[in-house]
């Protein structure tokens, strides 16, 4: 140990302090990448950075190893401040083969710094990239700070001795790569150990050999000379609580789980395998114990079917998608509309249409979700804007669903559903109850009565005694709910369907407006673009831009005051990752002439691409 | 957790005795003059008494055709869904309710089309429903267009030229998707269909009950043949288990097996009930019952009765005993620590 420590003195690495890092893990989809950057996230958030994730990996599960479709990157930014995008771009690219350097080295800027796998440049690789030459050697990549490491030669070197193949020892390499990052960004190993020992409690030859690669890479950073720099990103000041590490998905989960709490009802999600949704019925699967009932259903239309029965039985019954299921669940969608019963409806969006592209993030299914079913079809609609306020929303859609007897819409996607960030833990005793009593009055029971306020028919369970009626998707006499093809009734019905969900607006909070209250330019968005916008008015609003950003979470009906926020600034720009859909109905809506941005590329914006539109914006605006 | 929300106390109470009236609601029923419909309502009005069930624990759900009109006319609870698509609401509701009984009520096409990859599924999971699938071999509520039960080469509206489409037997399908208990029944044979309602009733799974029904409209006496009064004891064989299967007016028909076929023998010379198949309804394996459900007139007698009743664990008992189980292994779950998760940190 002391000669260690005397080569530490002789070329100690300085330690540089940086507000934020963004770094990007790629390599073949068999590389462990996801894990990868999944353990340096939890590391670093349990350290007390703020932190945002972007992974991004491809739908072949294995493509052909070293090819450029079965590159799968994670992108994490995380900071000693409050951030809300995983970066526009990295500052450090770990690229484990030519392929993935190939398909990543495009986004790293000028002066970057890249780690590459050494060992796994080979005639052949390359070839199978179609470099003629070796990137690492042919000054290629003289833009850049390259630091070559054969990371497979040396993992392999620390695993000898266990009794494992060349394959199983090759997969532990990213690991390594996991534990040199560690050292480069003064990180704790701990939690990754800790994460081994229980991952591979039954496998102590895999697990120490996990635990070999991480304290290689680490020890390499150490002892090479390599790097002359070690970073540190300290603790982001967040306000205070209990925090933990959060995915789009788990804080569906857990929302879902919630809700049940505060309404006093079980819980029956249904699902049919589909991405990126499946996470959801994975993981409400493991809470049983919570009451959670969950049924893997034969096709989209029975996981809704089932999910409508057992709301008619007086559970929470919900489903989980994506576009293409969405698609298939119209009709029964509308089955709920019609009977007026609670029910959930998660489509977490990915890139369309048809098949699309299955892992790639798109928030295209908002128009679908307005209008996608046969006739006047009003159904509620609620999008969460980041990974954790998937939470929040996931109470929300149930508090709005048996509120007012009507499916909801939660529109998720893939970004928000794979990305994490930090949640400050909230306290349960706190949170208020969402419970809505069953009728079981058999005086005052008409099927199709409705609160005065809310227009809520009653939710009167099979089981109540005297309540025995009859309900179904012919059109309903108004009130005694009988079957009914009187013109003037079905007109009433028609109108008080959308009254009802129209309604709704009263009981939700106002659009808030971050910066001034009216001015050049507002910026309209909803869903995941919540990030890169939001940093892109801070940016703005630094450099002493008149610029507001607003964000929609209640998407139909819409807060109140949506149309005077719209009409309170000059110019009004809506970014989506559609081609304009939330600017359709706005335009349509509160006929003002806002503009969109749009790309489509099932991957988030860059902060800058909204910060240049809204300067090319405003730059039109005389002052 | 109490899956009915608020506590509520389900079938608390007296069991008043409750006749056919008490499941006849105040709706007028609406099916054409002479359906066979209307046989089916009245048996199931009637044996719906005899389970001493509280009648707001009883459930129909049914999907879209004339038969999807039935819960109207029940004085239960009742949902009229979709197409093809009751027996899904019916999973999820007995899933979340097991103290409820739950009918669903279908067609030819609402169950062996449109939704029959939920009649295979439901089957298969063994779903504490009793399905009654109205069989006329024809859509009726869309005016008279084949359907999947209707004959090789039958003119329709839809098929002037005859269909090119092969008819599939109900019951072949019921059994090949696990159905623990498989029967057959005709509108007309009224004591015989009030006995096979009951006997679905009784079972506790996926009970597949097909009712020939004659749809008077768009396809007037499709079974006449073998179930009019005056033939039907010749043409149809009775199955009663542990019985010898004998047929006709006299009792002097039965079915033989010869090889891996069945025949039909006439008794005497020579052959005795002994040497003919005893039906089995309790068999492990579903050979017999599926040999029974390829038999067709003119060929065969047309089998009614019970096919196939076996016991297995239902659909909402297995996955209530996983809730228990995990309740036994974990303990209640805590809301708050399950927030928490693995790893977290406070920031002061």
């Amino acid at each position: 140990m002391t000669a260690t420590k005397e080569s530490d003195q002789q070329r100690a690495p300085t330690v540089q302090e940086l507000d934020r890092v963004t770094i990007r893990f790629a390599g073949d989809s068999g590389d462990g990448m996801q894990l990868t950057g999944g353990q340096f996230t939890r590391t670093t958030a349990v350290y007390g950075n703020d932190v945002s994730t972007l992974p991004d990996f491809p739908a072949e599960i294995r493509a052909p190893a070293g090819s450029l479709p079965g590159v799968s990157g994670f992108q994490l930014s995380f900071s000693s401040s409050d951030i809300h995008t995983p970066g526009d771009e990295p500052d450090v690219l770990v690229a484990m083969n030519p392929a993935a350097l190939k398909a990543n080295i495009g986004d790293l800027p000028r002066g970057g710094a890249l780690i590459v796998n050494e060992d796994a440049f080979t005639a052949q690789n390359l070839k199978k990239v179609g470099y003629e030459a070796n990137p690492l050697t042919d000054g290629s990549l003289s833009a850049f700070t390259v630091f070559a490491v054969p990371i497979g030669t040396l993992n392999a070197r620390a695993l000898e001795g266990l009794d494992m193949t060349t394959k199983q020892v090759d997969l532990t390499k990213n690991f390594f790569a996991l534990g040199l990052m560690f050292w480069l960004y003064e990180r704790s190993m701990e939690p990754t150990l800790r994460w081994i020992e229980g991952k591979f409690s039954a496998r102590p030859v895999i697990a120490e050999a996990n635990r070999r690669a991480l304290k290689a890479g680490y020890a390499f950073g150490e002892t090479t000379e390599m790097f002359h720099e070690r970073y540190e990103v300290r603790p982001a000041t967040l306000p205070p609580g209990t925090y933990r590490n959060i995915t789009g998905n788990e804080a569906t989960a857990l929302g879902f789980v919630t809700a049940s709490k505060l309404a006093g009802r079980a819980i029956f999600y249904a699902s049919y395998p589909i991405t990126p949704a499946s996470d959801i019925l994975h993981q409400l699967s493991t809470y049983k114990n919570f009451g959670v009932r969950t049924f893997q259903a034969e096709d989209e239309i029975a996981a809704i079917g089932s999910a409508i029965g057992a709301s008619y039985g007086g559970a929470l019954g919900m489903t989980g998608t994506s576009g293409p299921g969405m698609a298939l669940k119209s009709e029964a969608l509308n089955l709920a509309v019609m009977v007026e019963l609670p029910l959930v409806v998660i489509d977490v969006q990915r890139a369309g249409p048809s098949t699309g592209m299955p892992t790639k993030t798109e928030q295209a299914d908002l128009l679908q979700a307005m209008f996608g079913r046969n006739s006047d079809s009003p159904i509620p609609i609620v999008a969460p804007a980041t990974p954790a306020e998937c939470f929040d929303y996931a109470i929300e859609a149930w508090r709005i669903a048996m509120r007012y007897m009507t499916p909801v819409l939660f529109l998720s996607d893939a970004f928000l559903a794979n990305g994490a960030e930090p949640w400050a833990v909230p306290d349960v005793a706190d949170l208020p109850s969402i419970g809505v009593p069953n009728h079981t009055d058999p005086a005052t029971f008409q099927p199709y009565a409705r609160d005065p306020e809310t227009l809520a028919r009653p939710w009167a369970v099979p089981g109540t005694p005297r309540l025995e009626h009859r309900i179904g998707g012919l059109e309903k006499q108004d009130i005694t709910g009988n079957v009914s093809y009187d013109p003037e009734n079905h007109h009433r019905m028609q109108v008080l369907r959308a009254a009802k969900v129209a309604g709704i607006a009263n009981d939700i909070p106002d659009l808030q407006v971050a910066g001034p209250p009216d001015g050049d330019l507002l910026i309209l968005g909803w869903g995941s673009t919540y990030g890169p916008i939001r940093s892109a008015v801070e940016r703005l609003q630094a450099a002493g831009k008149s610029v507001a950003h607003a964000h929609l979470r209640h998407l139909n009906p819409m807060p109140r005051n949506t149309g005077d926020v719209l009409a309170a600034y000059r110019r009004v720009l809506v970014p989506e990752v559609n081609l304009g859909q939330l600017l359709w109905l706005v335009r349509a809506k509160f006929l003002v002439p806002a503009e969109g941005l749009n790309r489509v590329r099932g991957k988030p914006f860059r902060i800058s691409e909204i910060e240049d539109k809204a300067n090319e914006m405003l730059t039109g605006i005389p002052s | 957790m109490d899956p009915t929300g608020n506590g509520h106390a389900v079938g608390e109470g007296e069991l008043p005795v409750l006749t056919r009236k008490d499941f006849t609601s105040d709706q007028e029923v609406r099916w054409c003059p002479g359906c066979g419909d209307y046989s089916i309502l009245a048996q199931t009005q009637k044996v719906m008494p005899d389970f001493g069930f509280p009648k707001e624990n009883i459930v129909f759900i049914s999907g879209i055709g004339c038969s999807g009109r039935l819960p109207y006319y029940m004085n239960t609870y009742g949902f009229h869904t979709i197409h093809g698509r009751a027996p899904t609401l019916a999973t999820g509701l007995k899933a979340a309710r097991p103290d409820l009984m739950v009918w669903v009520i279908t067609g030819d096409g609402d169950a062996l089309s449109i939704g029959g990859n939920h009649v295979l599924h439901s089957m298969r999971r063994n779903v504490d429903i009793k399905l009654v699938m109205f069989n006329n071999r024809i859509y009726g509520l869309t005016k008279g267009q084949a359907s999947p039960t209707s004959e090789l080469g039958k003119r329709t509206k839809s098929s002037p030229d005859g269909t090119v489409d092969r008819p599939i037997s109900p019951l072949s399908i019921a059994l090949a998707a696990e159905a623990t208990f498989v029967a057959r029944s005709v509108d007309t044979y009224t004591e015989h269909l009030q006995q096979t309602v009951e006997r679905a009733g009784w079972h506790h799974g996926s009970a597949f009950v097909e009712v020939l029904q004659n749809c008077n409209i768009f396809n007037d006496g499709a079974f006449r043949e073998f179930t009019d009064r005056d033939v039907r004891e010749d043409r149809m064989l009775v199955l009663e288990h542990g019985k010898p299967m004998v047929f006709g007016k006299d009792r002097d028909k039965g079915i033989r097996l010869n090889g891996l076929a069945p025949e039909v023998v006439s008794l005497g010379d020579g052959v005795t009930e002994a040497d003919l198949l005893s039906h089995d309804e309790e068999a492990e394996d579903p050979y017999l019952a599926y040999m029974l459900s390829r038999m067709w007139w003119p060929e065969f007698p047309v089998p009614v009765g019970v096919f196939r009743r076996v016991s297995r664990p239902t659909h909402d008992q297995l996955i209530s005993a996983q809730l228990e189980s995990a309740v036994a292994k974990r303990g209640a779950g805590d809301l708050q620590s399950l927030l928490k998760g693995g790893e977290t940190w406070q920031v002061s």
